[in-house]
């Protein structure tokens, strides 16, 4: 009886995961894995597959220009959007794990921009930067700031792209934070206060280290998309070749060069060595984020 | 000044900082309502215009009479693959997530670790591949080819397996499976009642998620099968801009999420805090 029992709850049991695994492994795993194989090759839109090209695709991405200066734009609004987002949310995660007043309003107040679409961000934020009638420019010149061509300058552009990934992603991490922040021990801060801790020591010895692992879980997800960034650009730079990322390339990432040469330059075998190396490079950088973890952890 | 050093206490600093935050994060869709709501010659002023105009009707009439953007079309194509997605995820996730939670199969453990493993995996990356097979099954540029991939959520198998294992009692299983109820039966007279609150934060995470989509659909949706963002997109990359219709068509794009935000926010807000909290 119970053996049959337990017979029938290994059948039940992985025909209900199987939904899960075979739809991932159909349009998730197999594309992600096969975009090894089609890297490999000379791989057209039009043509279908021709010749086994082994590791030419990976030489040439190597030596190509245009994917360098991808990569430095990438990482470049990456660090520009992630380090003041991060401080950012945890400030405000600080002050909503306050006892405040109307706590849910003041929640979804600072949620409200997720939940507005990537692409409307990047058209309303491209309206706002506008060279001669954006609104940045107008508050600029109000404290005497000479307007700025935001898509002209490279470190203008990446500035008005990582702040639409700011206003996007900060309150949403601060929720995050703040949901961690709610599982440290009020005991602890008890504590510390008895011992005359100030507010500022409190945050440092204890808010910071009892954070530190949704902080690096955080990050990761961060450096995900980040990695990824597509959408904002494109529609920073409105216009017939928006995917070039402004007329030298100042702000196309990777992703958008990625999508430039498989489905404007029908290089299919080429854009898949780009989405490869980018795979790499977010697994990379994830497992350092892990690596840095499990330290922390054994070191508590 | 001595309540103002507590951690549990807040000041009235805090609300300004949070008013200020909050008013930072309404700003940009105010604006976008100001220009939506102007005529052209207005949004290209110095200084810009501040307050909404009478234009909001008229360039909203514009947005759905611009044929090469069928805005109107885009709109129900994202609500159809929206919506399927959304049930479908709910439905799959609540399978899983009581499997792993509740039933005991080999594999169980590993597997989970799989689909927590898949959260962190961008398959986003392999869409040269999905292009190509779409295109061989003959689904490239229709709806099909936006909804398929997204049926199923890793992020919903472990979001429903947290819920599960502590909404659930054992012996509520037990019990039903002493009358004699199959696994199937008590899932869905048992089980799926129980998990109707997480279910619900799914759906709406889901349905939000998807609505929102950008980089797939638009390499593969073809010109007439829309969905809203890419109509935005195509609003926004003509030859030449016409703002206030652009304005129109993204505050049309984002009303119907800001209503289920309105509407649901609670749920939300407790929805990306609890998947947070668990990953």
């Amino acid at each position: 009886m119970a053996r049959t029992r337990l017979a029938r709850q290994q059948g039940a049991g992985l025909a209900f995961v199987a939904p899960f695994f075979v739809v991932f492994a159909v349009f998730g795993a197999f594309p992600l894995v096969y975009t090894a194989w089609v890297s490999l090759h000379d791989w057209s839109l039009l043509a279908g597959k021709q010749e086994f090209l082994g590791i030419a695709n990976y030489r040439e991405l190597l030596a190509d220009a245009a994917f360098w200066r991808a990569l430095v734009n990438t990482l470049g609004i990456f660090l520009l959007a992630t380090i003041p987002q991060l401080i950012l949310a945890t400030v405000l995660a600080q002050i909503l794990n306050t006892s405040l007043r109307g706590r849910t309003g003041w929640r979804m107040g600072v949620l409200v921009p997720n939940v507005t679409s990537v692409a409307a961000v990047g058209i309303i934020f491209g309206l706002i930067f506008a060279r001669d009638y954006g609104i940045a420019n107008w508050l600029l010149d109000i404290v005497g700031i000479d307007p700025i061509n935001w898509r002209a300058d490279r470190w203008a552009a990446w500035l008005a792209i990582a702040t639409m990934v700011d206003w996007r992603w900060t309150g949403y991490n601060a929720l995050i934070l703040l949901a961690a922040l709610q599982s440290v021990p009020s005991d602890l801060y008890e504590a510390a206060r008895i011992d005359g801790a100030s507010a500022w020591r409190q945050f440092w010895s204890i808010t910071v280290p009892m954070l530190r692992p949704t902080l690096i879980f955080v990050t990761i997800i961060a450096t995900i998309g980040g990695i990824q960034l597509f959408t904002e650009p494109l529609l920073f730079n409105s216009g017939a070749n928006a995917i070039a990322g402004g007329n030298r390339g100042q702000f196309q990432t990777v992703a958008m060069y990625l999508v430039q040469q498989g489905f404007t330059g029908h290089r299919f075998g080429y854009a898949s060595t780009i989405a490869w190396v980018l795979f790499v490079i977010i697994a990379v950088a994830s497992a350092i984020n892990l690596i840095l973890l499990r330290r922390i952890r054994s070191a508590d | 000044m001595r309540t103002s050093t507590r951690a549990s206490g807040a000041s009235p600093l805090m609300y300004v900082t949070l008013t200020l935050v909050v008013l930072l994060s309404i700003a940009p869709l105010y604006f976008m309502l100001v220009m939506a709501s102007r005529a052209n010659s207005e949004i290209l002023s110095v200084p810009p215009p501040l307050l909404p105009g009478d234009q909001l009707a008229g360039n909203i009439e514009r947005v759905f009479a611009n044929e090469d953007v069928q805005f109107g079309r885009a709109l129900l194509n994202t609500l159809l693959v929206a919506s399927v997605a959304t049930v479908a995820v709910v439905l799959t996730s609540a399978l899983a997530g009581f499997a792993f939670a509740k039933l005991r199969f080999r594999g169980r453990h590993g597997l989970l670790v799989f689909v927590v493993a898949t959260m962190m995996v961008p398959v986003q990356l392999g869409l040269i591949p999905l292009y190509m097979l779409m295109t061989e099954v003959g689904l490239a540029g229709g709806l099909a080819s936006v909804t398929l991939p997204f049926l199923v959520s890793g992020f919903g198998v472990f979001f429903m397996r947290q819920y599960a294992s502590q909404a659930i009692p054992d012996e509520l299983i037990e019990a039903a499976r002493v009358d004699g109820a199959s696994t199937v039966r008590i899932f869905w007279s048992v089980v799926l009642p129980a998990l109707r609150p997480a279910a619900a934060v799914l759906g709406l995470l889901t349905f939000m998620e998807r609505w929102n989509d950008f980089l797939w659909p638009y390499i593969s949706l073809d010109f007439n099968h829309p969905t809203v963002q890419v109509a935005l997109s195509r609003l926004s990359g003509g030859y030449y801009t016409d703002q206030a219709l652009v304005m129109a068509g993204t505050l049309m794009g984002t009303l119907p999420l800001v209503v289920v935000f309105i509407l649901f926010g609670r749920q939300i807000v407790g929805g990306i805090m609890e998947g947070g909290v668990k990953s």
